[in-house]
């Protein structure tokens, strides 16, 4: 409790709800905030306001910008011909970090699931077919979660742009930078072994 | 004792301990669903040998470690323990073999999805179902691995519908008795009828290809077939019993997929 400051407990409140924030770690972030309110809670208040008032989805592709068209879509060196299809928003800032994929791409929302009745329609798949035709795209990328939902998801999609006579490329599966063979489940070693090459 | 107070008989120690067995028991089986709960929990759905179709709440299921594992038809070692029998309960598992051969091939892969949700859509919660819990290792185990495994699914949805008390008689003709030149089923009653028999009503029959009979399907065309006559019973027998629920879209997209494939042959 706040001792009767219902607008300090409402922050806490919202904060909370954060993920990765629980009641106490929301208020030790809040009284930290009160504390450097000129170095972090006015700041932080300015430029949430700023986002909530500008940020919305790429009508093209599906990222998070503050454009209608998003930075990458925008960018007309990013125009390679290759489109790389992502679940999420959160997978695409990953591939982002990684500083290697120099084309466009595709956000679904999500992976087909029969279980949450996840269908072709709620996904963007019709919009991704749509831009293949519009774009000249010729290489298609499944950066989809190896995951049953990923898997099935990534063969759904291969099927529907296959009439189109372009290439359809996935990840490759196997062992991770780091990672120990003694560590590793034997799906894993599995595709590993399967997706051997030549040194 | 005071007159008319009831008496309150103590727990005798087989029942606490039936009880017991009851909220905290140990199985294996393969995992159907998987859905996050909380930031960090899975509600997960597995099929197990000895309690049936079981829910419960896997603490930390999100996590990077135990999210591969919870994968659909992964084979798990589970734990169940709950304060009351009617609770959810929460699950401690463990993988004991992934059923990755059936990502291997585009048609197994969809098989696998078509497989859990049909099971995890129709098994009535906590009820054994012995041999169509070994019809159904038989299969996932098959899955991209085994040659035969379309005609193996095939006869896995025919036990489904024979669990769950749909089943269907092939083995005579309804209206003769014969048991020779038996190629439809009726939509009516799921018994077979022979050529002879089917007559005038032939095209409103349903088709009965041997690979409903057990014999490994010749093509993918006639497995369809197969799939058409299951389907029929699963869409107009098992999902109206199921509080009308569609039937689940990945087994939709399971005949998809062969139906492109058999365009293609």
């Amino acid at each position: 409790m706040t001792q009767g400051s219902p607008e300090i407990e409402r922050l806490i409140e919202l904060m909370a709800r954060l993920p990765g924030l629980g009641p106490r770690s929301a208020r030790r972030a809040v009284l930290q905030l009160i504390r450097k309110r000129g170095a972090l809670l006015v700041p932080l208040a300015e430029a949430m306001q700023a986002v909530a008032a500008t940020a919305q989805e790429c009508v093209n592709c599906g990222n998070i910008g503050t454009d209608s068209l998003c930075g990458i879509c925008g960018n007309a060196a990013r125009a390679t011909g290759e489109l790389c299809i992502v679940e999420d928003v959160a997978d695409l800032w990953a591939m982002e970090r990684a500083h290697v994929f120099k084309g466009r791409y595709h956000v679904l929302g999500g992976t087909l699931s029969a279980l949450d009745s996840v269908g072709p329609e709620e996904l963007r798949i019709p919009r991704l077919v749509e831009r293949i035709r519009e774009e000249s795209i010729s290489e298609v990328i499944l950066a989809l979660n190896a995951t049953i939902d990923g898997l099935t998801t990534a063969h759904y999609i291969a099927e529907q742009i296959e009439p189109l006579g372009i290439r359809v490329t996935s990840l490759a599966q196997g062992v991770p930078i780091g990672g120990e063979l003694d560590y590793l489940d034997e799906g894993t070693i599995t595709a590993a072994l399967r997706a051997r090459r030549a040194l | 004792m005071a007159p008319g107070r009831a008496r309150i008989a103590p727990p005798r120690r087989h029942d606490c301990e039936r009880m017991k067995l009851q909220m905290d028991w140990r199985d294996e089986g393969a995992l159907l669903s998987a859905r996050p709960h909380g930031e960090t929990s899975a509600i997960v759905e597995v099929f197990t040998a000895l309690h049936g179709r079981h829910a419960g709440v896997v603490r930390g299921g999100s996590s990077r470690k135990l999210a591969a594992v919870l994968q659909p038809g992964t084979q798990v070692a589970v734990e169940w323990h709950a304060r009351l029998e009617d609770h959810i309960g929460s699950f401690r598992v463990e993988p004991l073999r992934a059923r990755t051969n059936a990502a291997s091939d585009r048609r197994s892969l969809f098989a696998l999805g078509s497989a859990c949700a049909l099971l995890a859509f129709s098994l009535p919660e906590r009820e054994p179902q012995p041999p169509l819990y070994a019809a159904t290792q038989y299969l996932l185990d098959a899955l991209g691995q085994d040659q035969g495994w379309p005609g193996l699914y095939l006869l896995w949805e025919l036990g489904l519908l024979e669990t769950l008390g749909f089943g269907l008689d092939l083995s005579a003709c309804a209206v003769s008795g014969a048991t020779d030149d038996l190629v439809h089923v009726s939509p009516k009653s799921g018994r077979a009828v022979s050529r002879a028999s089917a007559g005038i009503w032939a095209d409103k029959l349903l088709p009965l290809p041997p690979c409903l009979r057990g014999t490994p399907p010749g093509s993918t065309a006639e497995l369809l077939e197969g799939l058409q006559t299951t389907g029929h019973f699963l869409e107009r027998r098992l999902a109206p019993a199921m509080g009308n629920r569609p039937l689940p879209a990945a087994r939709r997209r399971f005949v998809e997929v062969l139906a492109r494939e058999a365009a293609r042959e």
